[in-house]
């Protein structure tokens, strides 16, 4: 066994307790039970973790403190510097970002009749390297007899708190079958019975079992599928050229990004027709220093870029913790243990091997329930470095489906821990919330065009996690990877419409840019701080205090 | 609450030795390779995708002072070790082939048709012992050759693609180029398809879901909630 010795005797309670606990699930809670203990115990509901933003179009409403800095800071770019009348390349529709919502927002560009050639997807990594490579639970879709869309509609709109836009709610679960139905022709192996049949399970808040996946490499295996195809079809892409602001024509409208070659520092001028904004999420802004699961990338880039063209944000003040994150080992703290191990039946349980939250509660309400476990009635597990957690009894899986569940239907979780020594079929695992997913973000219309202060933003579309509005205050899993499937096509569908009726913008500006620090200067704010922040910094402290810039 | 506490974490830390690219530095023990190359100072831009196993971006090799083997693994997800030596392959130069899926077949000669080279494997199972996925790389690649794209696909589902398979391997070959076409042909033509997905996706065309959905998308936070709070919920039981 890897874990130290002092986990024993907790581990050995769990065991003693697992027989009784195979045969009774703790109740759901009661609305008003949910409500108090969201209160005391989510991180989001923290007053001094969040602030009002001072410039801007959503001036005045409340983010994450973290989200505030990066909003409310200086370009990396001097507008006045950068020459524009140089374009380096042309298109049609131009997509930043290369995950799950990028990529299929080309395709469907394609489909719709722009030429490859005239596609451009502008990624930070390599094409693929994304939250959407991560998803392993599954994704969401209302395709069985005993389901419908409206169903699926309920679930949604209940696990966001009400707060979704109901016509982006829509479109999400009616245009879900669809999705999966591209996905079967493409060739994603769902996992399906012998007669074809998908298996499908239940994910946190949902009310009937509609979460199809392809082992616990759901999202890797949409994402190479589709990337696969993207290649196919010749869709150009430009790696490691993450965009740092969007232009405009001066009049408006967006037309194209200004892009940084990461390894050469040389910028690239795009003009595009349309633009469509697919950067993701913002987990590496480790917000109220949470570790993450999210990729190297998710710098909430998108975000600052769009809100500086004018896009409105919405739904900011609510970030998503995963219930359940590696607590153990060090090396791999914060790195996601997938709803699914809950799903098939792994229960959490505290350091007495006592049960204390239904496994499939809604995800905030499941991390507020272990964070007041470990901190509200001290039950939790310390590790040797002052962490707290609860047990995931991994081993009821095995149990209740058959041996060789595990090892079959949980492969990349059951290999991330046989790495660092721990069996996950014999023993249990130790979880605590970890920052996850970005609720809100730029606010969209049905049809994935961005909103600002007077309606849409000419030629500026968005989908997948840097967009809000679809989850509400709260996502429920599988509804993010079908987000980015829906959106993405729909905002692929769409640019593509809009640029061929469209001419090329005649002029290029980045004055947007320069309204914004007089903005930032009003407020005095100072220049302290740059955003986008493109990749974030781990580099050792006692390196950085002794680095010195003079190559 | 979720950072570890500040207190007596730094003392005693253990500390070993790696050589980057030939190069000496004292790491702290018990960290990842990654997290071990930013602690000597390294800030990626390649090299470092997901930080968890899952896009291959970090391909690592590495020998041990005293081992003969060269050994191929992921930064993020391989602890580092006293004595290790140590370069990443962020980027694996490798041709893949352009097919059109609705026009192709998947028949037994498909992937050596696309991939002809897989028939020049001397079977050395090099690749298999590069594969940081502990996959069976070898066998999937003789399923190929042999036609049986099940077979190829189910071995060859777990590829996270990150190429150390295919910079071992003495007939050039890229293993999981043909992976990824085997599990495309097994996914749209070999695996029985879902009929109640057709269903649905008919009777959304048809605007079977419509009238009640725009009546949905009208009701107050209030109705909805009731509807909501009543949902039944389908048993948790297969
Ligand atoms: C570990 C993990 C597990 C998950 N599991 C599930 C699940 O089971 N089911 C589910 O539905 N959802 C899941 N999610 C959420 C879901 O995967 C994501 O919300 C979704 O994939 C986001 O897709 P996206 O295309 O919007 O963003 P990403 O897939 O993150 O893609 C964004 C891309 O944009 C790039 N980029 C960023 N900034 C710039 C820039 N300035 N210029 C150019 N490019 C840029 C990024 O590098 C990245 O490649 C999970 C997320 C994580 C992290
Ligand atoms: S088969 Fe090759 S590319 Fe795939 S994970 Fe293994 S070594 Fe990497
Ligand atoms: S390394 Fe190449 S030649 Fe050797 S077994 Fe693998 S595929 Fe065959
Ligand atoms: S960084 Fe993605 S596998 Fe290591």
């Amino acid at each position: 066994m890897a874990y130290p010795k002092e986990f024993e005797k907790s581990i050995r309670k769990v065991e003693e307790t697992r027989e009784e606990r195979l045969k009774k699930l703790p109740e759901r809670m009661k609305e008003k039970e949910k409500d108090e203990l969201l209160k005391k115990w989510h991180p989001d509901y923290k007053p001094e973790a969040k602030r009002k933003l001072k410039v801007g179009v959503s001036k005045g409403s409340i983010v994450p403190n973290e989200v505030a800095d990066i909003i409310e800071a200086y370009p990396l770019i001097k507008p006045d510097e950068i020459d524009l009348s140089q374009v380096d390349y042309e298109a049609d529709v131009l997509i930043i970002g290369g995950g799950g919502a990028g990529t299929a927002a080309a395709l469907y560009a394609y489909y719709e009749g722009i030429k490859p050639e005239n596609i451009i997807i502008a990624t930070k990594l390599r094409h693929g390297d994304s939250n959407t490579i991560m998803a392993q639970g599954g994704i969401q879709a209302a395709d069985k007899p005993n389901d419908s869309p409206l169903i699926h509609y309920l679930d949604v709109i209940g696990g966001g708190h009400f707060a979704n836009k109901p016509d982006l709610v829509a479109r999400l679960v009616m245009d879900a079958p669809l999705i999966i139905k591209w996905h079967e022709e493409l060739g994603v192996m769902y996992d399906k019975k012998p007669d074809g049949e998908m298996i499908t399970i239940h994910g946190g808040g949902t009310s009937r079992k509609r979460m199809h996946s392809a082992k616990d490499y759901t999202g890797m295996e949409i994402m190479r599928v589709i990337r696969d195809e993207a290649r196919n079809v010749g869709i150009k892409v430009l790696e490691f050229s993450p965009a740092i602001e969007l232009l405009t024509d001066g009049n408006g409208r967006v037309a194209g990004a200004l892009l940084y070659n990461l390894e050469t520092e040389q910028y690239y001028v795009v003009r595009a027709k349309a633009t469509i904004m697919a950067t993701g999420g913002f987990g590496r802004l480790h917000i109220q220093g949470f570790p993450t699961t999210n990729h190297y990338g998710a710098t909430a880039d998108g975000l600052v870029m769009a809100y500086r063209v004018g896009a409105k944000l919405r739904d900011m003040d609510s970030v998503q913790y995963h219930p359940t994150g590696v607590a153990y080992p060090e090396q791999i703290v914060g790195l996601l243990v997938t709803e699914k191990v809950r799903s098939l039946g792994g229960q959490p349980v505290n350091v007495d091997g006592e049960q204390f939250v239904h496994p499939l509660e809604p995800r905030d309400v499941e991390a507020a329930a272990i964070i007041r476990e470990c901190y509200g009635r001290n039950k939790g597990v310390v590790t040797p470095t002052g962490m707290r957690g609860v047990w995931l009894d991994s081993p009821m899986i095995d149990m209740i489906h058959g041996e060789g569940t595990i090892e079959r239907r949980l492969g990349a979780m059951f290999r991330m821990f046989s790495r660092f020594g721990i069996d996950m079929r014999q023993e249990p695992i130790l979880v605590f919330p970890t920052l996850h997913y970005q609720n809100g973000g730029i606010e969209i219309d049905a049809d994935a065009r961005v909103l600002g202060k007077n309606g849409t933003i000419e030629a500026l579309f968005a989908a997948g996690e840097v967009e809000g509005g679809v989850h509400g205050k709260n996502r429920l899993m599988g509804n993010s990877l079908l987000d980015t499937q829906v959106f993405g096509r729909i905002a692929g569908i769409n640019a593509a419409r809009y640029a061929k009726k469209a001419r090329k913008p005649r002029s290029l500006s980045l004055e947007h840019v320069n309204k914004y620090v007089q903005e930032l200067k009003k407020a005095r704010i100072k220049e302290e701080r740059k955003a986008p922040l493109l990749l974030p910094d781990y580099r050792g402290k006692e390196v950085l205090s002794r680095a010195i810039d003079i190559l | 609450m979720a950072r570890k506490s500040k207190k007596g974490e730094k003392q005693e830390m253990e500390m070993v030795r790696i050589y980057i690219m030939g190069k000496e530095y004292k790491v702290p023990a018990g960290l990842t390779i990654m997290k071990a190359m930013e602690y000597a100072g390294y800030r990626y831009i390649r090299g470092a995708g997901c930080r968890a196993g899952f896009c291959g971006a970090c391909a690592t090799v590495y020998r041990k002072e005293g081992d003969y083997k060269l050994h191929a693994d992921l930064a993020c997800q391989t602890t580092v070790e006293d004595g290790m030596w140590l370069v990443q392959l962020p980027f694996t130069p490798a041709n893949k082939a352009i097919y059109d899926m609705d026009k192709i077949e998947a028949d037994d000669k498909t992937l050596v048709n696309f991939y002809p080279e897989i028939a020049r494997c001397v079977s050395c199972n090099t690749c298999t012992k590069a594969c940081p996925q502990e996959l069976d790389v070898m066998d999937y690649i003789q399923a190929s050759l042999r036609g049986d794209i099940a077979k190829a696909a189910e071995l060859s589902f777990d590829c996270i693609q990150c190429g150390l398979c295919a910079m071992r391997c003495p007939a050039e070959i890229a293993h999981y180029h043909v992976a990824q076409l085997a599990r495309r042909l097994y996914g749209k033509y070999i695996a029985p398809k879902a009929r109640h997905l057709e269903e649905r996706v008919k009777e959304i065309e048809e605007g079977k879901f419509d009238e009640e959905m725009k009546k949905m998308m009208k009701m107050s936070v209030t109705q909805l909630r009731k509807l909501y709070n009543a949902r039944d919920i389908e048993p948790e039981e297969d």
